[in-house]
């Protein structure tokens, strides 16, 4: 454990917030300002959770005391292999994100384009605290955060946002409230609010009611925001009526972070519950119904984006699927499926928003000739789309291979066949998708691909979604095989 | 059985306005209703947190007082989350407006599906 000089893990959090600020007051009077500080905020929190990482692989896990208080009384920055992962994968993509908004902003929420990137930037800064913390309340304190921006940020464009915005309010705050109740229980049965203290509290007291309650509280506020079936209701209005570039950080990250904090929660607050309670089973449980129900449910949809909405409830099934499996494998392929995830999501979304901004159209059934008039945007739907089925060698087909491994080693066959068979429900309604745009005929029209600063971002997400592939080898030695230290069976 | 009603009704209390808080976001058809239910459920939890601070015989928690003292920590954190819920219900109301704004109506049956 190095107590360190350096003050990134600090600033990884307080550049967003500060920029935030700086973006609402200085975008009243100069109207460039807003884009060019989130820019320069989080290409700075990209450098920060680099510089976390190569201090992690330097010295080992890092502590940080804000304020300089000694934890259990202070709030402490814990950040191992798992945080540094999480930090990398949403200043990236938040920096990516903020690129493809340059355009993307004016057009749909006109008139409070320094409001949008105010929220866009406190919602990076929520993600990145509640990943860095080590603190139960702190965490709560972050996700209230990220979920007030996420709220205001869906309901900004107007029209039917505004009733999605509503819903996910209401269902967004019950579940803090629970998870808020979840960490009380834990600090009148324990004193502590601190996640390594409370790691070393708990295992005597694992037969008390209290703190299994508090166990279930803190797991069905986080299956609320993470959208786990059968509490999904909120999740496609939401991310279907956001703005664009809103959308793209929504759907990749937030869903992430509090898949995240599952983890956490699970294995470095409470591995002494797991082997008396049915709580791996039960997520197993949960996450193989979300990967069918989410898949069953995109058959349905029609507009591109709900679609890919509901096809993210079956993705958060699949990455609790790996949690609950509790092996080595399944939890990569669960960790690499949060990565590969975010970089496909973010690049479907980021197309979707270009084609709805270019063409105006949002049927699936009138894609007609997009590879004509959007010849790039149609090949990162194409490659998103394989991805998400499943299709060597883009990323998608090595996480659900790990998951595959896991399920197998475990011996659950239900797993694996629920695997596959989503896989299968993917491809129905991908195929379309992609038969739509790549081949059918339509109406016809010149060129009029998106601008350079909505293709970049989706360029470098498809590229990505190819590369995390072919070198998904790589990145399972470098950085997931530290994340995994965490798991408590080892 | 009627100890367990005296002796904790600090928890018998907070069942009770958290579930008139969740009955009222269910059952009431009005949006701005539905936001009221949302705040009374968080503050059973803000009152139940408080509650657990409580100490028989305690003074407020500053060092000249003397004499045992209530426990502060309890407090700290609901004043962050009396923050939170505070936000929270000017968000919903901002939400809110807009929806009157789009479809002159707040009352959930008449909002256009």
């Amino acid at each position: 454990m190095s107590c360190p000089a350096s003050p990134w893990p600090a600033l990884v959090v307080v550049m967003p917030l500060s920029a935030a600020f700086l973006c609402f007051v200085l975008g009243q009077r100069w109207r460039g300002t807003p884009l060019l500080i989130s820019l320069l905020a989080t290409a700075l929190c990209c450098v920060g959770s680099l510089e976390i990482l190569r201090e992690l692989a330097a010295s080992g896990p890092i502590s940080y005391r804000l304020g300089g208080w000694r934890p259990p009384w202070g709030i402490e920055y814990r950040i191992d292999g798992l945080n540094a992962f999480m930090l990398l994968l949403i200043s990236s993509v938040g920096m990516l994100a903020t690129l493809y908004s340059a355009r993307n902003v004016p057009l749909e929420v006109p008139g409070g384009v320094p409001h949008y990137y105010a929220l866009h930037l406190l919602l990076i800064a929520g993600l990145l605290g509640m990943s860095i913390t080590g603190d139960v309340f702190n965490l709560y304190v972050f996700l209230e955060i990220s979920s007030l921006a996420a709220y205001a940020l869906i309901a900004s464009a107007g029209g039917r946002g505004l009733r999605a915005s509503f819903n996910y309010i209401v269902m967004g705050t019950v579940a803090a409230c629970f998870y808020l109740l979840g960490v009380g229980y834990l600090y009148a049965v324990t004193g502590s609010l601190n996640m390594a203290d409370l790691a070393g509290l708990l295992p005597p007291l694992r037969h008390s009611p209290v703190v299994v309650i508090a166990l279930a509280f803190l797991l069905t506020g986080l299956a609320i925001k993470v959208a786990l079936v059968p509490l999904h209701a909120w999740l496609p209005d939401a991310y279907a009526y956001a703005p664009s570039s809103a959308s793209v950080l929504i759907a990749s990250l937030m869903g992430k972070v509090g898949l995240y904090a599952m983890m956490r929660l699970l294995f470095s607050v409470f591995p002494a519950l797991l082997g008396s309670l049915p709580v791996l089973p039960l997520l197993c449980g949960l996450g193989g119904c979300a990967v069918i129900v989410g898949s069953v449910l995109a058959l349905a949809q029609m507009d591109f984006k709900r679609m890919l909405a509901c096809s993210s409830i079956s993705q958060v099934g699949y990455i609790v699927l790996g949690v609950g499996l509790a092996n080595d494998r399944a939890l990569t392929g669960a960790l690499l499926h949060v990565l590969n995830h975010a970089v496909m999501k973010g690049a479907l979304f980021m197309a979707a928003g270009a084609i709805i901004q270019m063409t105006g159209q949002r049927d699936v059934r009138r894609f007609g000739r997009l590879h004509h008039r959007m010849p790039l945007t149609a090949t990162v739907v194409l490659l998103g789309a394989l991805s998400m089925i499943g299709i060597p060698p883009t990323c998608g087909f090595f996480s659900k291979w790990y998951l595959l491994l896991g399920s197998l080693e475990a011996g659950s066959w239900a797993s694996a066949g629920v695997i596959l068979l989503s896989s299968l429900l993917n491809a129905i309604y991908f195929f379309r998708v992609i038969e739509r745009s790549l081949m059918a005929g339509g109406e016809p029209g010149g060129r009029s691909e998106a601008p350079l600063s909505m293709l970049l971002p989706m360029a470098v997400l498809g590229a990505a979604i190819l590369l995390l592939g072919i070198f998904n080898q790589a990145i399972v030695a470098a950085l997931l095989a530290p994340a995994l230290r965490l798991a408590p069976w080892r | 059985m009627i100890e367990l009603l005296v002796a904790r009704y600090n928890f018998w209390i907070a069942v009770v306005l958290m579930m008139l808080g969740f009955y009222a976001m269910m059952a009431k058809r009005n949006l701005l209703k539905k936001l009221i239910g949302m705040n009374v459920f968080q503050t059973s939890i803000f009152l139940f947190y408080i509650s657990l601070g409580a100490r028989r015989g305690g003074t407020i928690p500053i060092l000249d007082a003397g004499g045992p003292y209530i426990n502060p920590l309890p407090h700290v954190l609901i004043l962050t989350a009396i923050v939170v819920s505070v936000s929270t219900t000017a968000v919903a109301l901002s939400v809110l407006i807009g929806i009157k704004r789009t479809y002159g109506t707040i009352e959930e049956n008449e909002l256009p599906r």
